[in-house]
């Protein structure tokens, strides 16, 4: 029961960031019908910009640690977003109208394009980062000594992801914004009859899967303390297969997906075993493309015209 | 107010307008008939810039906006209630509006809403239902509503009345031309339903295979014959 309890968090936390990321995924591909495959190594390069910034902070001075992490994840959201923005600009932008496979086959190359990148810049090594938050709470404690441990970075991550996807679906369902995104994935022709400026919106859309992407890198960085250029290519698998589980084109099932994906990892690698928690988490995909290929809350395209 | 001149609009490499003029005046209802196919449609997705005319011009108030980007043409006064309504489904009839006021100033939305709503009550009572729940007459008054949100000079309708009730038509009818007539909002009304359309148009234009192949005055087009054999036959 303890165990199983610790699992429980361990999954949550871990699927929150799938989550984070789950969350570009889904957004790009309700409003240009396209798999981001770049979007596993934005996420990457947030988990950089980590680094980066936590270090500037110690060039700064900054010494408290809400702040100092306050300053890495504003930082990081920022230049991440300016990567997504530029991407879609270069890679994707010229391409529209173009078939669907073109905008794929670019996706791929770009992340490509982005490990490489990166592996130049930083090196092949892990990046290795000192643990700023720890501790916890013990939630309860076995008769042999086993603890049940909610470490405070858990906390953190738990509810910064929480804010996040609060915040988020309010930005979609009430605010102008929202609308025009919604308005541009459902119909967009008639939204640019409406004065929407579509393209604006589509690089809007990456701007803030990036910078959401971003969040995850940041956390991801602090949790685990090491990184690497290829980070990239197994969390975007993992969180796009979220998507595809919740729904792809949905938000909350993007947020759904990814805990989802987290808590089966966690547990096939308690009671199973470690080494095949990707086995595990893929072929979930496969039974979703097979049995349900518009996911939890997705719904089959079917609409009344 | 609006001038086409001369407009070739291609699909490919098919010629799908094939040099059209059309003239709307100012405060004048302008109908365009013509069979199916004939580029009637076409023509007024050219006037917003999606098909791009490929030559020719189209003037707004002396203005060219053959090549400006769609979403700057509504902002110089265009709003068009497309072929097929086009109503965003997932989204509530008052987010539907919402979209249509996005050109307008925030500070008329109020009022615009409840002039739209004192046009179509029914809309006002199903302001929280999806768009893609509402009966055909519902989603096109909801497309006029839409459209007239932004607060157009020109209202650009595309087959207002196709396959709607003809209780429902005669609605529809009555409010364009109560639109035209209180707002001042010049009307290019395309449409299959020639009788209705010639009817309540100060002029009129005939589309054939891409081209103007005859134009008048509604009461003249109504009295030609071959404007009755072709397009008036059989209907009313």
């Amino acid at each position: 029961m303890e165990y199983f309890l610790q699992q429980l968090i361990n999954g949550l936390t871990l699927g929150a960031i799938y989550g984070l990321i789950a969350i570009g995924y889904t957004m790009v591909y309700g409003i240009i019908g396209m798999i981001n495959f770049a979007h596993g190594d934005i996420y990457m390069i947030g988990a950089f910009m980590a680094i980066i910034w936590f270090l500037v902070t110690g060039l700064l001075g900054i010494t408290w640690v809400p702040l100092a992490i306050l300053v890495m994840l504003v930082l990081s959201m920022i230049f991440t977003a300016t990567y997504g923005w530029t991407i879609e600009r270069f890679a994707y932008k010229p391409l529209r109208g173009s078939q669907r496979l073109a905008a794929l086959i670019s996706a791929i190359g770009m992340s490509i394009f982005l490990e490489n990148y990166v592996q130049l810049l930083q090196g092949a090594r892990v990046k290795p980062l000192q643990p700023m938050v720890q501790g916890g709470i013990a939630v309860m404690e076995r008769a042999d000594g086993f603890v049940v441990n909610l470490s405070y970075l858990q906390i953190i991550i738990m509810a910064l992801t929480l804010a996040l996807m609060l915040g988020f679906s309010q930005l979609i369902s009430r605010t102008e914004l929202g609308r025009r995104q919604r308005a541009c994935e459902q119909d967009q022709t008639m939204a640019a009859l409406l004065g929407v400026d579509v393209d604006r919106t589509i690089s809007i859309t990456f701007v803030i899967g990036a910078a959401l992407a971003a969040v995850a890198g940041v956390m991801v960085t602090l949790y685990y303390g090491v990184i690497d250029f290829y980070i990239g290519f197994l969390a975007g698998l993992k969180a796009f297969t979220a998507a595809v589980l919740g729904g792809i084109g949905s938000i909350t099932g993007a947020m759904v997906g990814g805990l989802l994906i987290g808590l089966i990892e966690a547990y096939w690698s308690a009671y199973f075993s470690v080494e095949y928690k990707d086995v595990a988490a893929f072929s979930i995909l496969v039974l979703v493309l097979i049995f349900r290929p518009y996911g939890i809350l997705g719904k089959p395209e079917i609409e009344k015209v | 107010m609006l001038e086409v001149e001369g407009v070739h609009t291609y699909y490919g490499a098919i010629e799908a307008l094939k040099g059209v003029d059309i003239e709307v005046r100012e405060g004048e209802i302008v109908t365009l008939i013509g069979a199916n196919g004939a580029g009637k449609s076409t023509l007024l997705m050219t006037i917003c810039g999606s098909p791009r005319a490929r030559r020719g011009q189209i003037r707004l108030r002396g203005k060219d906006i053959t090549q400006a980007p769609m979403h700057e043409i509504v902002r110089q006064g265009v709003a068009q209630s497309p072929e097929g309504r086009r109503i965003f489904p997932r989204m509530t009839v008052l987010e539907n509006l919402q979209m249509g006021a996005m050109t307008a100033h925030p500070d008329n939305f109020e009022r615009n809403l409840g002039r739209a709503f004192e046009l179509f009550p029914r809309l006002k009572e199903r302001q929280h239902q999806r768009g893609g729940t509402l009966s055909g007459g519902e989603q096109q008054m909801l497309a006029i509503a839409r459209a007239l949100m932004s607060e157009p000079r020109l209202l650009l309708l595309d087959e207002p009345s196709l396959g709607l009730a003809p209780m429902v038509v005669k609605q529809i009818f009555q409010v364009i031309e109560q639109i035209n007539r209180e707002e001042k909002v010049t009307v290019f009304l395309v449409e299959q339903n020639a009788f209705h359309a010639l009817r309540l148009a100060d002029r009129g234009y005939v589309m054939v295979n891409g081209r103007i192949a005859m134009q008048g005055t509604g009461r003249e087009l109504l009295a030609d014959e071959e404007v009755r054999t072709a397009y008036l036959e059989g209907g009313h």
